[in-house]
């Protein structure tokens, strides 16, 4: 028993600091290991994969464990964007006080977006962030004197040091700062806050019940995933150098919306794989549409078209998103490989009747793996 | 000493409390008794801030709860475990204990509540890791009502805790909540359509029909009016 057990122990430690410790620094080598061998384009594709992964976290965050949903987390990166911009045109501070007052900026914009959004639900929800996502850009479009209207603004973009590709410089940075906030969101879920809103999500009643302030938990929730939207917007800045109004349609609110779900809703690897779609999707669909010799209209639209199946076909195959797929899959997998011994089966006691009596020490760990499949 | 006076909720047209008063002593179990549809639930939704009432107060030592959010009203001392729903489905076992004294300053003592909590509902004990949607009925009231306890509450509103539970099992949770008002000098307000059980624990009684208090006595005097008991208690 112990034997078959073993594999599972050695993969991660149980206790979930740590854990995420451990993966973190994974996940780290493997970008690594990664940038190294790619080319200066692709370095630039994982750094835009990166700053995704960060808002599709937060909006993870948001809409699976707390369970409120944004359809205007594009207008968040877009006022991460604008801030940073705005910040290096005016003043000169170094690179990581920039960043947090996109992260501000877009956290105020959260909690004045959060304090309406606790007294409305669902589709109401989705209504009042998708004018978010629209009005927003046509604000900054009108004061063209600020924003720099069609022209946009022009922050400097990453300086490499020494020999190193601009490109990899900022794979590196992108990473590096998106795996921080995955974790700290990981930590987030894990800690008394995770509890509270998800206790929210499922049963506002009952967690109020429980002295759970729901209002403020979440208006909080919001707070943190418009945050990291902000961060990501200012990454998106970084990236290109330049910052327009264009760069955030409503449609890319809907993307993060469906890349979100398409990894799989209150997860946290599961961003990184909606990340991935973002990134390509469109790339392969230009593609796809020149090969064909369709017109430009169609080469637009192409894109969304192509998420939209995507996400179709994912849904059907794992309900619960690319990563609960490769969840099951992986576990699939071991089981085949170390088959559990069939004492941890015969559990079922029915409720009110005495359960037969337990060994001297209950094995807490398969009980827990085979109720939280 | 929590008090209610003249308390009137109407849900639009339709007046579920008409100006109810009664008071609840320390250290005792009131027993709210009534056919469906009376208000008994109304009225401990009304009490914890559920429902907003149109008229009257609810007092509790020296705080008013009328107006305050549900959230402070269980911070004072007040639990309530609603009927059915006092579980968090995607939490587990011990994820929902622990939520019911997550604003508890002292840590220390959360421990302890919570052990102590196992130790009242052994299967609960076993079931640490399971998730409250893989309960039975029975475990779930148990875990709502251990929920509660561990707020460590001075008042404990319990709304039809016997639904659904077996007659063994509806008994000895009368006796816990009877050995609780003893040792943890708990107030407890048991609603419950299951007269003849509430009245066994009970030390008070009050019989509320179409939203008004119709008797308050002691449950002694409410049990054996056999008057009272053929008109609105069904036994």
């Amino acid at each position: 028993m112990a034997a078959a057990r073993l594999p599972s122990r050695l993969r991660l430690p149980d206790q979930p600091m740590l854990r995420h410790l451990v993966l973190c620094a994974g996940a780290l080598v493997l970008f690594y290991v990664l940038t190294v061998n790619l080319s200066s384009y692709h370095n630039y594709q994982v750094g835009l994969i990166a700053l995704f992964a960060m808002v599709i976290a937060g909006l993870s965050v948001l809409t699976g464990i707390n369970g409120q949903i944004s359809l205007g987390h594009g207008a968040f990166m877009a006022v991460g964007a604008y801030t940073f911009a705005l910040v290096q045109e005016h003043v000169t501070l170094p690179l990581a006080l920039e960043l947090l007052a996109a992260v501000a900026a877009s956290a105020v914009l959260g909690l004045v977006v959060g304090i309406p959004a606790t007294r409305l639900r669902g589709p109401y929800l989705a209504g009042m962030t998708l004018i978010l996502a629209l009005g927003l850009p046509q604000l900054a479009d009108k004061y063209n004197s600020v924003f720099g209207g069609d022209e946009g603004l022009h922050p400097s973009q990453l300086v490499a040091p020494g020999a190193v590709d601009p490109n990899r410089w900022f794979a590196w940075i992108t990473v590096l700062v998106a795996v921080i906030v995955v974790a700290l969101l990981a930590n987030l879920v894990r800690s008394h806050f995770g509890r509270a809103m998800r206790a929210v999500r499922d049963n506002e009643v009952a967690a109020m019940l429980a002295g759970i302030h729901v209002g403020r938990t979440k208006v909080l929730a919001f707070v943190v995933s418009a945050g990291c939207a902000g961060l990501a917007g200012a990454f998106l800045a970084l990236s290109g150098g330049v910052v327009t109004t264009g760069d955030f349609p409503l449609s890319l609110s809907i993307y993060l919306v469906a890349a979100m779900v398409l990894g799989g809703a209150g997860s946290l690897v599961g961003p990184w794989w909606g990340a991935i779609a973002i990134v390509y999707l469109p790339q392969w669909s230009t593609s796809i549409s020149s090969d064909f010799g369709l017109g430009s209209a169609v080469a637009a639209n192409l894109a969304l078209v192509i998420f939209g199946l995507v996400l179709i076909i994912v849904m059907m195959l794992a309900p619960t998103g690319v990563q609960g797929g490769v969840r099951w899959l992986a576990r699939r997998l071991l089981a085949a490989r170390f088959p559990r011994p069939p004492a941890a089966a015969g559990v079922t006691a029915v409720a009110g009747f005495p359960e037969p009596p337990a060994p001297a020490t209950p094995d807490m760990r398969t009980e827990q793996e085979r109720t939280h499949p | 000493m929590l008090e209610v006076d003249g308390l009137t909720v109407s849900y639009g047209p339709v007046r579920a409390l008409r100006g109810v008063s009664f008071a609840a002593r320390p250290s005792t179990i009131t027993a709210v008794l009534g056919a469906n549809g009376a208000g008994k639930t109304t009225l401990l939704r009304a009490m914890t801030g559920l429902v907003r009432p149109q008229e009257g107060s609810v007092r509790f030592d020296d705080h008013e709860l009328t107006g305050l959010p549900v959230e402070e009203v269980v911070r004072l001392g007040v639990a309530h475990v609603p009927e059915g729903r006092g579980v968090i489905d995607q939490l587990t076992v011990e994820e929902n204990l622990r939520l019911g004294a997550l604003w508890r300053k002292d840590k220390s003592d959360r421990k302890r509540a919570l052990a102590e909590t196992y130790d009242l509902f052994p299967p609960l004990a076993e079931r640490r890791r399971r998730l409250g949607a893989a309960l039975s009925g029975g475990e779930r009231q148990m875990l709502a009502i251990g929920r509660a306890l561990v707020s460590r509450p001075r008042v404990l509103l319990l709304d039809e805790p016997s639904l659904g539970l077996a007659p063994l099992v509806t008994a000895q949770l009368m006796a816990l909540l009877a050995e609780l008002t003893l040792l943890a000098s708990l107030t407890v307000i048991l609603v419950e359509q299951n007269a003849r059980s509430a009245l066994s624990v009970a030390t008070w009684a009050v019989v509320i029909n179409l939203g008004q208090v119709v008797v308050s006595d002691t449950a002694a005097a409410v049990g054996t009016d056999t008057g009272l008991r053929h008109h609105y208690l069904g036994f």
